[in-house]
């Protein structure tokens, strides 16, 4: 039912009318599939700027270099450090090296990287995003080539409005040839951490690798292209989950990038003149540095916001303008929401005024004793000892069974058709596969021992033709040793229809061992 | 209904002019790169429809431009295996059996080709754990054979068959009806006396003449031991393994009337290196000498 909303008439009785508007009134109302907006940041200076390029030095070499890095581990495995061998499951980490039943040891990596994640967040907010986050890495890379090319912020808008010529032409195409170079580089390393890396950087250019790297290759290369250089911060906003999780990690103890407004407000352009003119005046000159560097394109003045990830360039740009008029860095900072609304509080009497920077200054132009700094203390706090606990303990757990894990693996399948054969001398056998997994890249001497039936025999196959109670086989390196056993117990020596019988593999040099329990069939019970 | 423009009043966009319990549905733009994916897809099937096989004629399909077949496809799927397989089933159609079980990777290969013939083969009467059945289908297990349980012998049998008219190389061996011979209680006591072979006590009065009837009418097949021959087929009556049936009784009837088991000669239908491989699984079931 469409809901009529009649006009007061004259009849009605006296209503109180509000001036209220919805705050997604029509007049208010951004179109649903607004066009992106162009970002032109300008280049940064200052310290975050200099730890981000370390970050991305440092983040990309590790990418770049590591399948390149060799390690030996003799003639029957790869000798590359860092490789995930599909083909063979096989998961080779310098010295260790993971089979695909020790596949938790990667999940307690995941857990910890989760953890590791929470930890960083709720301590120093989203540092992920603003520094190591690979978008925010790769958008960085491509930034600088769009300013080694296009220039900075000015030329860039500047080339952006002028009409297609050949130097705009020129500049663009190198552009964009050279993302796409990156591109391709980007999605060419991840393919050497699934194969040896030399011999598969030659197949690939001679033509010879298999499809998937290429196809690898094609989808990395799409993706890096297109979110590094044609979607940047659209990723962040729009695609990127964690924006959505982070507001949970967060608290009101949390360093988030903040503009003090305590101390900026008012802002004014012309200081001199609004001294002259007795108003009270805040450090921020309005200039708009914090907005131009900004590679997500906000206002961060306008307070905490979903698209910010805390990169800190404004923080740099700012600070370069108060060291410029002669005012304490700090205006934009990493600070806690608590610390802020401390001194919000101070200066605006607890709300009962408007912000007055003489609350929070002494006379000389110093900052009041009652104004809050930033204390490292509150990075430890229950909620992240919590998380750092946590973290501690799965790293251990995982180190422990690192330490402990078992390089020798003996597994029994008792055949299931036939459950047991009798012989002509009236006595019982049955078969078993014994798999012997030795889980080290030399080959190995492993004794196979049966146990608990005193009187059961056993032959292997293509080992012994007689019977025995052990045998010595040689165990492959690095693979599972595929054995077929028969163990036979004469007739009269038949107790139950199903007895336990045990196997015992063991190193002949290291002592190490591993045993396996598994049954013996026989027709009928005690006779 | 829809002959009325209706805004909504809340957003200013028009809506679709249904309404439903009183509500309505604003008539938004779809998102411009879904319309676009929807025409992409219209423009691929079109495409995808001349270049793949795809309208069903009378008679016949279009063919398309590719030329694309799945049973094509198929067809050279299997040769690619078989060409894989070449280089295993050439070494194991050349070389003897004994070399072939000396050879680790052929062993396996050769193992599990013939698992999988006797699984299409072989388990109808053996059982697909070759465990054989009542009636007469040896168990292949167990270390009791009739014509011999080494590699050579148990190939000879796969390949040849037993009592297989059609080969004449089949291993063929009968034993006589008694029933025509002994009277039905000397057969009895041959009986009884075969049972008492295998360490079951049995009526002494009944034993000591059996085994003299047995000496005299068939220690020259199963020797005076009763141990069997194998060049003759005749199976070992002193052991534990009883392939037509059981006890005294059913002793007596295979006396009597003897059953006659038939298995047929492979080699023709499977070829030797698959007889060869199936010699060297059931060789290595356990039973193998």
């Amino acid at each position: 039912m469409d809901v009529q909303h009649q006009p007061n008439s004259a009849d009605e009785p006296a209503i109180e009318r509000v001036d209220v508007e919805a705050v997604n009134s029509a007049a208010r109302r951004k179109p649903l599939y607004e066009a992106r907006k162009k970002i032109f940041p300008k280049r940064a200076e200052g310290q975050f700027r200099r730890f981000k390029w370390i970050v991305m030095a440092v983040t990309l070499g590790i990418y770049y270099l590591t399948p390149w890095l060799r390690w030996d581990r003799g003639e029957f495995a790869p000798d590359q450090a860092v490789l995930i061998d599909l083909a063979h499951r096989r998961f080779y980490f310098f010295f260790i090296e993971i089979w695909p039943q020790e596949f938790f040891f990667v999940a307690g990596l995941l857990v910890m990287a989760g953890f590791g994640l929470f930890l960083l967040t709720s301590a120093v907010g989203r540092a992920w995003c603003g520094y190591t986050c690979p978008q925010t890495v790769w958008v960085d890379l491509f930034l600088v080539v769009e300013r080694a090319i296009e220039g900075d912020r000015n030329a860039r808008i500047k080339l952006e409005g002028a009409p297609w010529g050949f130097d705009k032409i020129t500049k663009r195409v190198s552009k964009h040839a050279i993302w796409l170079l990156i591109a391709v580089l980007t999605g060419g390393a991840w393919i050497f951490y699934f194969a040896d890396a030399p011999t598969l950087a030659w197949d690939f250019v001679t033509g010879n690798a298999a499809p998937v790297a290429y196809i690898t290759v094609a989808i990395l290369t799409a993706t890096t292209y297109v979110f590094g250089g044609l979607m940047r911060e659209q990723v962040c906003i729009y695609m990127c989950p964690w924006p959505r999780i982070q507001a949970a990690m967060l608290d009101e103890k949390s360093l988030v990038v903040t503009y003090n407004d305590w101390r900026g407000e008012p802002r004014t352009r012309h200081a001199k003149k609004a001294v002259a003119a007795g108003q009270s005046v805040g450090d921020c000159v309005d200039c708009n540095a914090c907005v131009v560097v900004c590679p997500m394109g906000i206002d961060i003045r306008d307070g905490q916001q979903l698209e910010c990830i805390t990169c800190a360039l404004c923080i740099d740009a700012c600070d370069n303008v108060m060291d410029k008029i002669g005012k304490p860095r700090g205006l934009i900072a990493y600070s806690t929401l608590e610390e802020y609304q401390s001194n919000m509080a101070l200066a605006t009497n607890n709300g009962a005024s408007a912000i007055d920077p003489t609350r929070v200054r002494k006379p000389d132009g110093s900052f009041s004793d009652k104004v809050r700094h930033f204390d490292w203390k509150v990075i430890f706090r229950p909620r992240t000892l919590m998380y750092m606990a946590v973290w501690l303990a799965v790293g251990v757990a995982l180190f422990v069974a690192l330490l402990s894990r078992d390089r020798l693996e003996l597994n029994v399948l008792h055949d299931r058709n036939p459950q047991y054969v009798l012989e002509s001398d009236g006595s019982i056998r049955n078969g078993y596969t014994i798999r012997i997994l030795n889980m080290i890249p030399q080959p190995r001497d492993i004794q196979i021992t049966l146990d608990w039936l005193p009187e059961a025999t056993m032959k292997i196959n293509g080992v012994s033709e007689a019977p025995g109670k052990s045998f010595t086989v040689s165990a492959e390196p690095d693979e599972a040793t595929t054995l077929k056993v028969f163990v036979t117990l004469p007739g009269d020596k038949v107790a139950w229809a199903s007895e336990e019988i045990r196997f015992i593999a063991e190193d002949t040099q290291s002592d190490e061992r591993d045993e396996y329990v598994s049954v013996f069939n026989a027709p009928g019970a005690s006779r | 209904m829809a002959d009325k423009k209706h805004i909504d009043e809340i957003s200013g966009v028009e809506t679709t002019g249904h309404e439903w319990d009183g509500i309505r549905e604003l008539n938004n733009p779809m998102p411009r790169w879904w319309v676009w994916t929807f025409y992409a897809t219209i423009v691929w099937s079109i495409g995808y429809t001349i270049a793949y096989p795809a309208w069903p004629l009378l008679t016949d399909n279009t063919k398309g431009l590719l030329g694309y077949s799945s049973r094509a496809e198929v067809a050279e799927e299997i040769e690619t295996a078989k060409l894989a397989q070449s280089g295993y089933l050439e070494r194991i159609a050349e070389l003897p059996l004994t070399e072939i079980v000396a050879d680790r990777e052929l062993v396996q290969f050769a193992v599990a080709g013939g698992a999988a013939a006797f699984r299409v083969n072989c388990s109808t009467c053996h059982g697909s754990g070759a465990a054989g059945g009542p009636g007469g289908y040896p168990n292949l297990n167990d270390d009791d054979w009739l014509w011999g349980g080494d590699l050579d012998s148990i190939y000879t049998t796969i390949a040849h068959g037993i009592r297989y008219t059609n080969d004449p190389d089949s291993r063929v061996s009968e034993m006589p009806a008694y029933a025509d011979i002994l009277q039905p209680e000397e057969i009895r006591q041959v009986a009884a006396y075969v049972v008492s072979l295998t360490g079951t006590p049995r009526d002494a009065s009944m034993v000591e003449p059996g085994q003299q009837i047995f000496m005299d009418n068939c220690a020259a097949c199963h020797g005076d031991d009763a141990r069997g021959i194998r060049d003759l087929g005749a199976p070992n009556l002193a052991d534990a393994i009883w392939l037509k049936a059981e006890g005294e009784a059913g002793i007596a009837a295979q006396i009597a009337q003897p059953k006659h088991g038939v298995m047929p000669g492979w080699v023709g239908r499977l070829g030797d290196p698959t007889i060869k491989q199936l010699a060297v699984f059931v060789h290595s079931l356990g039973g193998g000498e």
